[in-house]
């Protein structure tokens, strides 16, 4: 058996946050996910809580304490929360904004979306300050139609806010937004072309929003633009706006962490699953990874469970049945399956809360309420509980839970 | 090339009930496009449409008559970064390597120069054992430049490359003219897949196997083989393909019945015996034979101590190491070991030069029309190689050593010759 002291399994930002945090107190940690977090699908924003019972919240932290017992929030507390931000922080240092309150991020289906923290190379883009702005889609690219989005901003932000839509020179029709991405961070031609075509189109505005897909290096290509523009007698800030799957600031957030992983001396398992695990009764003993057909089992000490929810397959259902596929944890749901969704699209579905509970150390239940194996935790949309997509919270939960887990499995180990 | 008429097949034939196997993968594709984020190729070559279109959309597309596979499949590497990409389990390189098959099979003229030199390269092995029969005259005609000009004109072999140079005394060679074995095990045993690149090109890597394994206790055995396969799966020759991984599966199975575990050293070997293998071809044994199949540093972590062993090291005679891990090292979740294990060696520090994919991708960096598109994709870990400090290189793939050499000018070795130095008290060859 392969040994380990911390066996994350999961390596979305939940399951990240975990490892982090047991490496840097000092826990040999592993990393096992099965394939890319949703991180490369996630807009690249950090909602910490952006809604409650369908009200925007200005500051979550006081909102916080409005949140039902089972919560994950109220389970942990706001100190786990308010350190898992930190380590955020302290992973991108100026690669992303924010403070105590939300802000209104500008969407590209032309919403605003409340969230805590958000790329540097979003914020100019920011609504509210009644700033004009100018958006621009690229015509090969369906999921931002920036005129409708522009009509829809200026009827609910202060300022006017125009769109249009451009040709990106030398594409080919169904170009992918990492091809964009690396023409606009590596080659000036592509830049000036750019700019050529939008600068007439500006007429005054303030900033320029392009759809996401500023590369690995946001300030250089938004430095860029803004001199070229500046050139075209039009100085604008240039920003992006975050777009659907597949996400450049989601993968950029997603490489952050990666080399804060691997700089901090966890290893990296990727592209295989955790497929099963022997336990004598009170702890997990072992862990059995399908590495392509051979089963490879691991000896940890402590495990965090982070294989996401429903959408990350940490949470799975049959017809009659919601169940944890890896340790068969307890997700409590209701019998009749006819009670686990609401008739309106955003009603108060049980399946939105779905997931298996903890305690405030972070470790997982069993259907009485008891601790299930004293050495394994869980965090992130694994957890169950609220509907963190109705009420923006998904990436603080994995924050607040992720950080939780992470240094209560290190102090475990550091104990014995 | 020879075809015993049992072995003809049409590719389509793969699956017993044609191809309804792929209907599955193809269903659970929800349109994320997070594999055409992750594909090296469609980052830099706007010409290829990337994985999605490739497997779930072209699959799709195929169902309807009349429609051919379209000819940017051959412009995949086969690096199978978009399997470990993909959120819902979409099987995309069996469904590109099934294409493949398909588009060779109906669309490509076996008359064609490029239908040829695609044969010639997938089927590495022949060409290397006629060339390793006269080593030196095989180096000495290979790299001369006039051969190789020629090879670029009229094959479509790029002459940027400097060909690997036959070893004068292959490992089989070697392993022959000490007797087999060193030492005899009931309960050690493993069977030692070396490929043909270990056996013709650097033996010095099967050497080491060889001799950490004998470290620990282990018999060694090592069967007559064929190539893995990987270079004809990326080729789309799938009938050749097979016929080299029915002679694998049932060698191996044997050893298997006698208690062996196969073992690898290089990680596309393992990835097509333990994933390829199972998902292309269904003889008798192949899961069985997959189940039992390991990278050989994974297998001594799982049953020795491994760490235990090295961090007791005081004195190892090696560099520090500018190391790449395969894009088929990472699909078999690979990626960290090399790190995590050179970590327990207070002498030697093996960094991590970042994600990139290498750009080889076996045969496909030596064609003439992919050597710009290759070296655009290993731009970035030649970058990193250059800002990192250690001078010598380290992988386990020797295709992926032959670009890092290629591309950064520095010296490679791999992850068992390290070990080998560190537990055998050996120096690192030159
Ligand atoms: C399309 C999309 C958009 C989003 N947008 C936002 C947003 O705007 N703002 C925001 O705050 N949040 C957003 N999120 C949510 C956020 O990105 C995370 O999904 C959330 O924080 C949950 O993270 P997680 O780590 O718990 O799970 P995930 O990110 O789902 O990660 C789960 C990981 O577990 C792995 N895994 C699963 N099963 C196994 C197994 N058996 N063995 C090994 N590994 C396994 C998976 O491969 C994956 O890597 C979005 C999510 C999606 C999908
Ligand atoms: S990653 Fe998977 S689900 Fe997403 S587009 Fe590619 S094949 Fe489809
Ligand atoms: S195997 Fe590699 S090159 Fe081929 S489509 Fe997938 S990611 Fe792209």
């Amino acid at each position: 058996m392969i040994a380990t002291e911390v066996l994350v399994v999961g390596g979305g930002l939940a399951g990240s946050v975990a490892a982090l945090s047991a490496a840097r107190e000092g826990a040999r940690v592993t990393l096992v996910s099965k394939s890319e977090s949703t991180l490369k699908q996630a807009s690249g924003l950090v909602d910490v809580l952006g809604r409650v019972d369908g009200d925007l919240v200005a500051d979550p932290f006081a909102a916080i304490d409005d949140l039902p017992d089972e919560h994950p929030y109220s389970v942990v507390g706001t100190d786990a929360l308010r350190e898992g931000l930190a380590l955020f922080d302290d992973v991108t240092g100026d690669r992303y904004r924010g403070g105590d309150r939300n802000a209104l991020v500008p969407t590209t289906q032309g919403t605003v979306k409340p969230t805590l923290r958000y790329p540097a190379s979003v914020a100019p883009g920011v609504a509210g300050d009644g700033r004009e702005t100018l958006l621009v889609g690229i015509s090969t690219d369906p999921d931002f139609d920036a005129k409708r989005a522009a009509e829809s901003l200026d009827a609910t932000v202060p300022g006017d806010v125009r769109g249009v839509t451009v040709r990106f020179p030398r594409l080919r029709d169904d170009a992918k937004r990492t091809r964009h991405a690396k023409l606009l961070a590596e080659d000036e031609a592509f830049r000036d072309a750019l700019v050529e075509k939008i600068a007439p189109k500006v007429e005054g505005a303030d900033r320029v929003g392009f759809p996401a897909v500023f590369g690995e290096d946001p300030a250089f290509v938004r430095d860029e633009l803004e001199a070229r523009f500046d050139a075209a007698g039009e100085p604008v800030s240039v920003f992006e706006v975050p777009t659907g799957p597949p996400s450049i600031p989601g993968t950029r957030l997603r490489n952050l962490l990666r080399h804060e992983l691997e700089a901090a001396g966890v290893e990296l398992v990727t592209g295989v699953p955790v497929v099963d695990f022997e336990a004598d009764g009170e702890r997990v003993e072992s862990v059995v990874v399908d590495r392509n057909g051979a089963r490879v089992p691991y000896a940890p000490e402590q495990v965090v469970l982070a294989t996401g929810g429903l959408v990350g397959e940490g949470i799975d259902s049959e017809r009659d049945r919601v169940y944890e596929p890896v340790f068969d944890l307890h997700v409590p749901h209701p019998e009749d399956r006819y009670d686990w969704s609401e008739e309106p699209a955003f009603g108060e579905h049980a399946f939105a809360r779905f997931g298996v509970r903890i305690d405030a150390d972070g470790r997982a239940l069993d259907a009485e309420g008891s601790v299930a194996y004293e050495n394994l935790r869980a965090a992130g949309a694994v957890v169950g509980g609220a509907d963190t997509a109705m009420q923006k919270a998904a990436s603080g939960v994995s924050l607040a839970t992720g950080w939780r887990a992470g240094t209560r499995a290190a102090t475990a180990v550091n104990q014995t | 090339m020879s075809t015993d008429n049992e072995d003809d097949f049409e590719p389509i034939q793969v699956f017993p009930e044609g191809d309804a196997d792929l209907r599955p993968g193809a269903d659970s594709c929800y349109k994320c496009s997070t594999c055409d984020s992750s594909c090296p190729v469609a980052e830099v070559d706007d010409e290829f449409p990337g994985p999605k279109f490739q497997g779930p959309e072209q699959w799709r597309l195929t169902r309807k008559e009349d429609q051919e596979i379209d000819d940017s499949i051959m412009k995949c590497s086969n690096c199978m970064r978009c399997d470990g990409a993909c959120p819902s389990d979409v099987p995309l390189s069996q469904m590109h390597n099934t294409a493949r098959a398909q588009y060779v099979e109906e669309s490509m003229s076996k008359l064609s120069v490029e239908y040829w030199r695609n044969r010639l390269l997938a089927n590495y092995g022949t060409m290397a054992r006629f060339g390793s029969m006269f080593p030196r005259l095989t180096n000495a005609v290979m790299g001369n430049s006039l051969v190789q000009a020629v090879n670029d004109q009229f094959l479509g072999i790029t002459s940027e490359r400097e060909f690997p140079a036959f070893a004068t005394e292959t490992f089989r060679e070697w392993w022959a003219a000490r007797g087999g074995a060193a030492v005899k095990s009931e309960d050690r045993r493993v069977a030692y897949f070396h490929g043909d690149y270990a056996n013709y090109n650097t033996p010095e890597v099967g050497k080491a196997m060889v001799r950490v394994f004998e470290h620990f206790g282990y018999e060694v055995a090592v069967p007559e083989q064929r190539c893995s396969g990987t270079p004809m799966f990326a080729n789309g020759m799938l009938d050749d393909a097979r016929r080299a991984a029915r002679f694998n599966v049932e060698t191996f199975a044997d050893l298997v019945d006698d208690g062996y575990d196969v073992v690898c050293s290089c990680t596309s070997c393992s990835m097509a015996l333990r994933q390829e293998y199972p998902e292309l071809f269904d003889f008798a044994d192949t899961e069985r034979v997959s189940a039992h199949t390991y990278d050989a540093v994974e297998y001594l972590r799982i049953h020795e101590d491994l760490d235990g062993e090295l961090a007791a090291v005081d004195d190892v005679d090696a560099p520090d190491f500018a190391y790449h891990a395969p894009c088929h090292a990472r699909n078999q979740g690979l990626d960290g070991q090399t790190t995590a294990v050179l970590s327990n060696l207070d002498d030697v520090d093996a960094h991590d030069v970042g994600e990139s994919c290498s750009g080889i991708s076996g045969t496909y960096g030596w064609k003439s029309e992919n050597y710009d598109t290759s070296m655009a994709i290993g731009e970035e870990m030649f970058e990193h190689m250059d800002e990192a400090e250690p001078e010598t290189g380290l992988t386990e793939c020797p295709t992926c050593a032959m670009q890092m050499e290629h591309g950064s000018g520095s010296p490679v070795k791999h992850t068992l010759q390290v070990i080998e130095a560190a537990l055998t008290d050996r120096s690192l060859p030159a």
